[in-house]
């Protein structure tokens, strides 16, 4: 399946890659580095988040995960200058999103939750208001709104309202009016709830694109797409981080040890999982009445000697297959813990 | 001054799309040349060639028509979220807040400027007091000015256009009745507090045709005062609560 829609959707992969950002600075471009301090985000006497600091280089994809409620949205709110923060601060090259608002809004494009749009604009207007109101000027408003339009894939829907468009393509129109300014930042918070398989493979896909020239941060709760996406993983809970890393390395954290599912017929299974336990690189074994599930100590690999236990016994292994921990139990271990 | 224009536009646009604008000027133009030609004191009952009997109409109709203009201005933005990507722009709170009073302003300048025709066919008719007439548009722009921004108070201080609209008619209630009532009743400073406070006192004495620098001081310090307060309500999000 997801091999026929990486076929499908070829032809989009390869217009992104054209993608050029001509206009963009170099020097003002590798400056924007984010650089979060210490931020603390208070309701009444509740920490949405609580002294949180991270950095996040340019051209560096950053995933930012989390149950609901955990503050991702809050931190966003909060880099894009749309809140204060109770306590710390957020720069962003030499800018201060205390101080400089003014100047980071220009660079900054912004991808709010739920992707609020205004629904009975159609769709170029609409990306002439966000062109116009983010500065680009006028000369380079049309050619601007050109490459979104084919970046974005909205080609097909450009003169219809905003009302009309499928949530899928709402969620262009989202990512096109955050980018319509060519921004150094791209904050992008669920970018692709509501998304059929399709259209999600096609917006990481143009993340990824992105994330060459630009500093991203998105939010997700869905973690296959932190894997596909991102260079760099923050979980938080509870409004402070609890992993960070990238994520093969924070995989290998969790799956510190071997762990195995077999399946041996022909033998008694008490004999059989006591016999298991008498190899000496085995630290657990259990039986469910069907498979055996058996952990090895950490860096230590216990399938050759399973095997030969096996054929000295004239068992049958029907099956032995590794269990590998992803993504989602580090973030079941670190964020239910 | 760019963006401010940016953002009026879209407002203007908005009306014109969404028929509001058009729903406006039917209405308006409708009540006000209703009770000016055909009912009431109308220019053939006075036998008189005066305007005034259009200004006392407008005087009401606005009073209803301007907070469902401004009702959805903030509250419906806050209620969508599409504050959140407008106020993450380029753009700063005042910006916001002048492109939408002036998108509102503009709507109004253009309904009363089309009551122009009834200004020219009573002048047909006989002599007319033309600096009246004059101060009479002028006291009308003041008096939305104010209106509109108590309108674009209430409405940035809730999520629900309703309460917006019927928070900003009882605000307008006491600037336009309760206020004159109560300087009635009363005596000595009260009552002159009241008295001035009241809209239709500032209203009357522009439309008879003396332009006071008073009267002008108090319509723009009401339309200033709410967008004061408006980017108050909109910057508490950005305090500092340390």
């Amino acid at each position: 399946m997801h091999l026929i829609c990486y076929v499908q959707h070829n032809n989009f992969a390869r217009s992104t890659n054209n993608y050029r950002f001509k206009q963009v600075n170099q020097q003002t471009k590798t400056l924007m580095n984010i650089r979060v301090d210490n931020l603390t985000k208070r309701y009444g006497n509740q920490n949405a988040i609580d002294h949180i600091s991270f950095e996040v280089k340019s051209g560096e994809i950053l995933g930012f995960l989390g149950p609901n409620g955990a503050g991702k949205t809050t931190t966003m709110k909060i880099i894009t200058c749309f809140m204060a923060p109770s306590e710390g601060d957020v720069r962003m090259g030499d800018y201060s999103v205390l101080t400089d608002a003014e100047m980071l809004k220009k660079r900054i494009g912004y991808l709010p939750e739920n992707n609020p749009l205004y629904l009975d604009m159609p769709v170029i207007e609409y990306l002439q208001f966000s062109a116009a109101i983010q500065g680009v000027p006028k000369e380079q408003v049309k050619g601007r709104i050109k490459e979104m339009v084919r970046l974005c894939g909205l080609d097909k829907e450009k003169h219809k309202n905003i009302g009309e468009l499928s949530k899928g393509y709402r969620q262009r129109v989202g990512l096109a009016q955050a980018m319509i300014h060519n921004p150094d930042v791209l904050i992008l918070d669920e970018p692709t709830t509501g998304l059929d398989p399709n259209q999600i493979v096609e917006i990481r896909e143009l993340i990824r694109e992105m994330g060459k020239e630009k500093t991203v941060i998105f939010s997700t709760h869905i973690l296959p797409e932190v894997e596909a996406t991102c260079d760099r993983v923050i979980i938080i809970n509870d409004g402070k981080i609890v992993a960070d890393g990238a994520p093969s390395e924070l995989r290998k954290q969790a799956s510190g040890a071997e762990v195995s599912r077999l399946r041996i017929e022909d033998g008694n299974p008490n004999n059989i999982l006591e016999q298991l336990r008498t190899i000496d690189t085995i630290a657990l074994a259990d039986f469910n009445g069907f498979t055996y599930t058996v952990e090895s100590k950490r860096g230590e690999t216990s399938r050759r000697a399973i095997f030969k236990l096996c054929v000295d016994n004239n068992w049958v292994i029907t099956e032995m297959s590794p269990i590998e921990r992803d993504l989602e139990e580090v973030f079941r271990n670190v964020t239910m813990g | 001054m760019n963006k401010i224009w940016v953002i009026a536009k879209r407002e203007l646009s908005t009306f014109f799309d969404s028929l509001i604008a058009y729903i406006l000027l039917i209405v308006f133009l409708g009540f006000s040349g209703f009770f000016t030609w055909l009912y009431g004191s109308d220019v053939f009952l006075t036998g008189q060639a005066s305007i005034q009997p259009f200004f006392a109409i407008a005087y009401w109709t606005l009073f209803f028509f301007i907070p469902a203009l401004t009702m959805k201005m903030f509250a419906e933005e806050k209620n969508t979220g599409t504050i959140e990507l407008l106020l993450t722009k380029a753009v700063s709170d005042w910006d916001v807040i002048i492109g939408k009073f002036l998108a509102c302003l503009t709507l109004v300048g253009i309904a009363i400027a089309f009551s122009l025709p009834w200004y020219l066919t009573v002048w047909w008719l006989g002599p007319v007091d033309h600096g009246a007439v004059w101060c009479g548009y002028i006291g009308l722009l003041l008096m939305s000015a104010a209106y509109i921004g108590i309108g674009l108070l209430s409405s940035s201080i809730t999520n629900s256009q309703i309460v917006a609209f019927l928070l900003s008619l009882l605000i307008g209630v006491f600037f336009l009745i309760l206020f004159q009532v109560l300087a009635n009743s009363m005596s000595g400073i009260f009552s002159y507090v009241f008295d001035y406070l009241s809209i239709s006192t500032h209203f009357e004495s522009i439309t008879r045709g003396v332009i006071d620098s008073k009267d002008v001081f108090y319509f723009l310090s009401i339309a200033i005062v709410c967008l004061v307060a408006t980017e108050a309500i909109l910057s508490q999000r950005r305090l500092l609560d340390r």
